[in-house]
């Protein structure tokens, strides 16, 4: 049986006194390190009737501090060959890079900085909010983002904040003012909401001292909970058509609401997730839907389990000829494992590519990173890489069919078509 | 203090030349218990003749199709069962296969690629089904308008040299192909003696090379001499232009510039002047582009993006055989027109090429560029690509000698290739200016 050994990450964890928390893990593979600082302060945090707004900050957040310019901030990340990545998702606002390990101090320090104190001048603000609206424009001429944000739309209604957009509309972008998000960092950054991860050729001790130094005396009181909100069931089929005639192929995103993180049938779900849709080249969906019937170049599914229930959705891209064939054979895959489940065999491989992929996924330093983000964020423990493996050893087919079952119900599905095809009249 | 770790893209591999005429690369990383393997073929989209374009690209896709001994249903789950990714793409230049899992599957991911040289099946029916699959591929790409850009400005650019066509090929010439110019092609460049193979990860080299003798001894080389491409591209005249009039819902601007190949003095000098307009990407086209380019003080970033004209600007330069494309990609900002953008991007280009840069800049892009080249290999993956892609456009000292050449660029050399480059009779200014969506046309 093929395997190869894993010693673990064991990171370090410190909490600060003021509740922020840091992982560090030294690592010598390149003399380089990722530095990952989450807020949780993720588009959920949308007032209501300002979406977009944790959007457009992440576009500024980084343009000018308290104590620099935003030509000092990009004379400093410039001059060291550093790209800042600064991502909004819907629970985190992540602000990350790479840099050389040389380079950690003062790059560690600007990162705290940014996150601390941004000074989010107006003139930044007209600069930025210039280019998110051409990105939401771009977006209203991409068929895979009109389709997914409408099934998200459809599988979220009422102000569900994962029904919203993250970059929200041109119309909620220009009305946003400097004083909306300067409220907006006020009310939702806090050490208390901080996770900093740092992975990399510098020594642990080195990184505890300087998170001291950095956010060891930012004092702010805990922002109030983001509600978790539950959705209703949905009684039947829907399906949404949003012709755009100018494109070459259309995008299908078909979906449910599926599970939150900690539910009991999660790796179950995993597992039965990476079967259907996403082993090898998309599971028995691929299998399906590009090996045998040449329709596709791309088919998979995944699964988002979140804080709340997140979706299952599945997506292909197809020519506008074999929509209809498309989602039919969608069907008939989702159909088959809920009424008769996964075999053994299926089941085996997912569960021994998963395991067997760890040290692949845990090779490089931003990987190592985003695998801490995620241990931390859902509070997994700082063995859950070695205790993975077992948790997914104990899926029984049974509970891999069971949850199939729950999920996956071809005339409860929400399916969205994006792309020069229209309605059946 | 130069650490091991720093050293990772000078490192020579061990290079082995087997009696068929396969080289075989090894770097030993002990680094994580993964090994990756890559088989590279010296043929690209450039090697394609008319009415055969794209057929390089479909000849990967059947290179998964199964083989003699790896019947159609058991491709799937080989190198899973490892808990590994596998891939492939073609480009211009070449076309490559990769396997990265752990270490104990070196030998199922060797089988696979002797396999995939010597024995692939090409079933008319696995033909035919990958047609609509490489349709929908290519009707995707369509779909981004920037992509469409590209192809279209690509092709203007050049008119003699292959390099003119895209890689994924014309339409026609997807619809008319058969299964004997897909099984001609493979028959004809995939063999031995056009082929690299590398091997990087947790490894004993000379184990490696043991394996590699193994798995690949006993396929016969081609005897046949492979067509040799022998067109170089013409000097251009005069400024190309081409306007694409699509419904969309923003505007785009791209220009390329006829650039120097890998091979050239004044390719580094090229890539210094690239970081200093965009900010510097490094060198992997496997993985450089992930990461966004430190750029928020270069000089097109701050003429465009700063000013508000543009969203985001994009320079590209990659290490080709011939010469290829520099390219500046523009995405305009709402409302702001085309011939704006353009004026302001040409007046900058212009200026760099007239006047040069500054020393502070030339220290910058080249700290920029060293962090890069750290940063392109950081996984196993991207070390193994790295050395065969090099030695498929002119050989892996290419690569390994590319740190200690970009530290000794000069300011005078960076003018001079800006000279050369950014010349107007050397410019193809491509538009992609959108019609309203559902209006009249």
């Amino acid at each position: 049986m093929p395997g190869a050994t894993f010693a673990g990450l064991s990171p370090e964890r410190l909490s600060l006194s003021n509740g922020a928390v840091v992982l560090a893990k030294q690592v010598r593979t390149t003399p380089a390190v990722t530095i990952n600082l989450a807020v949780r302060a993720g588009s959920v945090c949308d007032p209501v009737g300002t979406p977009g707004a944790m959007y457009l900050l992440s576009r500024v957040i980084d343009r000018g501090t308290d104590r620099r310019t935003a030509d000092d901030i990009a004379e400093e990340l410039d001059s060291r060959g550093i790209a800042l990545a600064v991502t909004v998702t819907r629970h985190l606002f992540t602000v990350a890079c790479t840099c050389l390990a040389e380079d950690f101090e003062p790059v560690f320090a600007l990162l705290g900085d940014i996150v601390r104190a941004p000074s989010l001048p107006e003139t930044e603000i007209a600069t930025r909010k210039g280019e998110v609206i051409t990105a939401i424009r771009q977006d209203e001429d991409n068929p895979a983002v009109r389709a997914t944000e409408a099934l998200m739309a459809l599988l979220y209604p009422d102000g569900h904040p994962y029904g919203r957009r993250t970059k929200g509309s041109v119309e909620s972008v220009e009305a946003l003012t400097r004083d909306d998000l300067v409220r907006l960092h006020a009310d939702r950054f806090a050490p208390g909401r901080l996770s900093a991860v740092i992975v990399g050729d510098v020594p642990t001790a080195l990184v505890t001292d300087a998170a001291d130094r950095v956010f060891g005396d930012w004092r702010k009181p805990e922002p109030p909970p983001v509600p978790v909100l539950t959705v209703a069931p949905v009684s039947g089929r829907r399906s949404l058509v949003i012709p755009m005639m100018n494109k070459a192929q259309a995008d299908i995103a078909y979906g449910f609401v599926a599970m939150t993180r900690d539910d009991p049938d999660y790796y179950a779900g995993w597992l039965m997730n990476n079967a259907l849709g996403q082993y090898s080249l998309g599971g028995r969906l691929g299998d399906s839907i590009r090996e045998r019937q040449g329709m596709a170049y791309y088919v998979f599914s995944s699964l988002d389990a979140n804080v709340m229930q997140g979706p299952i959705t599945v997506r292909a891209g197809v020519g506008p000829a074999d929509v209809d064939r498309a989602i039919a054979s969608i069907d008939e895959e989702l159909r088959h494992v809920s009424l008769e489940g996964l075999s053994a065999k299926e089941l085996n491989a997912s569960r021994q590519y998963l395991i067997a992929s760890m040290p692949r996924a845990l090779e490089t330093n931003a990987g190592i990173a985003a695998f801490l983000q995620t241990v931390e964020f859902f509070g997994l423990g700082l063995d859950y890489d070695l205790r993975l493996p077992d948790l997914l050893r104990a899926v029984t087919v049974e509970q891999a069919h069971d949850v199939a079952r729950r999920l996956l119900d071809p005339d409860r599905a929400t399916v969205v078509i994006a792309g020069p095809y229209e309605a059946k009249k | 203090m130069v650490t091991t770790a720093e050293a990772r893209p000078s490192v020579a591999p061990v290079r082995t030349v087997l009696a068929n005429g396969l080289t075989v690369l090894v770097r030993e990383e002990h680094t994580a218990p993964l090994a990756s393997v890559w088989c590279w073929y010296k043929v690209g989209s450039k090697d394609e003749p008319p009415g055969l374009t794209g057929v390089s690209h479909w000849v990967e896709h059947m290179n998964f199709k199964g083989t003699t001994n790896i019947p159609r249903d058991q491709v799937k789950g080989i190198i899973e069962q490892f808990g590994g990714s596998w891939n492939g793409y073609t480009w211009i230049d070449q076309t490559t296969y990769l396997e990265t899992a752990t270490r104990d599957a070196l030998d199922r991911m060797l089988f696979i690629e002797s396999e995939r040289m010597a024995r692939s099946l090409y079933h008319p029916d696995d033909c035919e089904s990958e047609r609509t699959v490489i349709l929908s591929e290519l009707a995707g790409g369509e779909n981004d308008p920037d992509q469409l850009l590209d192809q279209e400005l690509t092709a203007v650019a050049f008119k003699a040299h292959p390099y003119r066509h895209p890689t994924i090929g014309w339409l026609p010439d997807l619809k008319s192909m058969t299964r004997e110019d897909l099984y001609g092609h493979y028959r004809r460049y995939y063999m031995p003696n056009n082929a690299i193979l590398v091997i990087a990860g947790d490894v004993d080299a000379a184990d490696a090379i043991r394996r590699a003798e193994q798995h690949f001894g006993g396929i016969a080389p081609g005897d046949a001499p492979l067509p040799r491409l022998r067109t170089v591209e013409p000097e251009q005249a005069g400024e190309r232009r081409v306007t694409i009039r699509r419904e969309g819902t923003a505007a785009y601007l791209k220009v390329g510039y006829h650039a120097p190949a890998v091979s050239d003095a004044a390719f580094c000098p090229a890539l210094v002047l690239d970081a200093v307009l965009t900010g510097a990407k490094g060198v992997n086209l496997w993985s450089s582009f992930r990461l966004p380019p430190p750029q928020r003080s270069a000089r097109l970033y701050r003429a465009l993006v700063e000013r508000g004209l543009a969203s985001s600007v994009a320079g590209a330069l990659l290490p080709t055989e011939d010469p290829f494309l520099y390219t500046v990609s523009v995405t305009a900002t709402e409302g702001t027109p085309l011939a704006s953008v353009e004026s302001a991007l040409l007046d900058e280009l212009d200026r760099v090429a007239r006047d040069g840069i500054s020393t502070a800049e030339l220290d910058k892009a080249k700290a920029q560029l060293r962090a890069r080249l750290i940063f392109d290999v950081d996984s196993i993956t991207n070390l193994a690509h790295q050395l065969g892609y090099f030695e498929t456009i002119g050989g892996v000292d290419q690569y390994l000698t590319l740190a200690p050449r970009l530290a000794a660029v000069t300011a005078v050399q960076v003018e001079a290739a800006a000279a050369s480059i950014l010349r107007r009779s050397n410019l193809t200014v491509g538009w992609f200016d959108p019609l309203p969506v559902g209006g009249d046309r």
